[in-house]
């Protein structure tokens, strides 16, 4: 229950932390950031890096900014950071809702945004969020930099596009028009446990009916992603329980769940039924608040 | 990879200098190296919040932190929150509502709950109850837990 030895190293600026991160990936050198999840694993043994590059005393990586039209995250944003609206308008809220879920209180003051995407937990609510929302990442490398769309950047559990010397140093969340409405239902079975399903739903009104609607599943499958079918089934009806049942219907059809030893298939199926409905219900109700 | 590191960790306003490996964690160099033993280890791996502590005003698993990263910090740990020889609010309201039988989890306990009502004194039940259930108790039930904490709340607010 002791993390092995490894060499720590804390730079100061991005260009140093990208030039150890060079040196070190090969020999399974790690970033540091929250340590939430990295730690655990690191006391079970179960990861043993030869080489931690802590972040959290890199410069400027706190940043967490409106910049034109889109939020940026940087990699030391912590969860915590969200439980107040960071945003006006109605990201801001979501974004809260949504960080209520991760962990507990204490893990939130130390985990990071970026750092749960680098991490790609299948159960991870800011992965979803990112999918859903369209985010997009920036990498960087003594190679230079690039971005990353979220729906490249998940390719399987725990797997991210980012290559083993580069550092996740920013994700970039566009600000959806101001009269998006938003729901977010997630299961578990105990307080801050991981999310066996988890659903955000966003749509619009032009003439009372729905347009650009968007609806992630996250916890069900190996990485989290839209359900395009779920979204056909919204795009144009009016928002109620009947286009919502349609789409939830459609989704728990969509998806193919992940099996363990406590959850089947088909109960993860019949949550995102349920956990679909709840999170259009919830952006319905939404619009009822903004009398739209 | 074995290599110490001279760091000076300020525990409840006093410092330590001391001298670890970048593995210990925060938890362990507390206890083992400035032996502050109040707070407690239960899981090491950030699941149970028995050593909750607070370094720099936030509540955080001390186990989920290597010491290396806090120097520097302000830590407080449960041996800084009596007044000489006077508990701190929280503590009295924790043995008048019997919020502790074995007391294993309770320094973690007061540890979080000390740094959430310092923040948001005003902290309604339902986000309480959710950042209670932040640490495991085994044997209380929690239900005491609470009700000394939402005490120890009202007199905190009086003063």
């Amino acid at each position: 229950m002791k993390p092995a030895a490894f060499s720590y190293h804390a730079p100061e600026t991005i260009a140093e932390a990208v030039a150890i991160l060079a040196e070190v990936a090969p020999e399974d050198g790690r970033v540091l950031a929250g340590g939430q999840s990295l730690v655990p694993t690191m006391a079970f043994r179960l990861a043993r890096p030869a080489h931690l590059v802590d972040i959290n005393g890199v410069e400027g990586l706190d940043r967490l900014v409106l910049d034109g039209d889109e939020l940026s995250i940087g990699a030391c944003v912590r969860h915590a950071a969200f439980h107040r609206p960071v945003v006006e308008g109605c990201l801001g809220p979501l974004l809260s809702s949504v960080a209520r879920h991760i962990g507990h209180y204490p893990i939130r003051q130390r985990g990071t945004f970026c750092g749960s995407l680098a991490q790609a937990d299948p159960a991870s609510e800011w992965c979803l969020a990112a999918v859903t929302l369209g985010a997009t990442m920036t990498a960087m490398s003594v190679r230079g930099s690039r971005q990353i769309r979220a729906r490249d950047f998940f390719e399987g559990i725990m797997t991210t596009a980012l290559a083993d010397d580069e550092l996740l140093t920013e994700a970039r969340l566009a600000i959806p028009p101001s009269d998006t409405r938003f729901g977010f239902a997630e299961f578990n079975r105990v307080a801050g446990g991981f999310a066996i399903a988890m659903v955000l739903a966003a749509f619009r009104l032009e003439d009372g009916v729905i347009t650009e609607p968007r609806l992630g599943v996250g916890g069900v499958e190996e990485r989290p992603r839209r359900i395009a079918e779920a979204e056909a089934a919204l795009e144009g009806r009016a928002p109620g329980a009947e286009a919502f049942r349609a789409a939830a219907d459609a989704a728990a059809g969509a998806v193919d769940p992940m099996e363990d030893i406590n959850t089947s298939a088909g109960y993860r199926r019949d949550l995102v039924a349920t956990l679909a409905f709840r999170a259009l219900e919830q952006a319905g109700r939404a619009l009822e608040q903004a009398g739209a | 990879m074995n290599a110490k590191h001279d760091i000076t960790l300020a525990i409840n306003g006093e410092a330590y200098a001391i001298s670890v490996e970048a593995r210990r964690t925060l938890a362990d160099a507390i206890r083992e190296e400035c032996g502050q033993t109040g707070t407690h280890l239960g899981c090491e791996h950030g699941v149970c919040g028995t050593c909750t502590v607070i370094v720099d005003g936030a509540p955080v698993r001390s186990c989920l932190m290597f010491a290396v990263q806090c120097d520097g910090a302000s830590i407080r740990t449960v041996e800084g929150l009596a007044d000489g020889g006077e508990p701190h609010p929280l503590q009295r309201a924790f043995m008048e509502h019997h919020a502790l039988q074995c007391g294993f989890c309770t320094p973690g306990f007061l540890m979080l709950a000390v740094a959430v009502l310092e923040r948001d004194p005003d902290i309604g039940d339902e986000d309480l109850l959710d950042i209670l259930s932040s640490n495991l108790c085994r044997c209380t039930g929690y239900a005491n837990i609470v009700k000394a904490v939402r005490a120890a709340a009202a007199e905190m607010r009086q003063c």
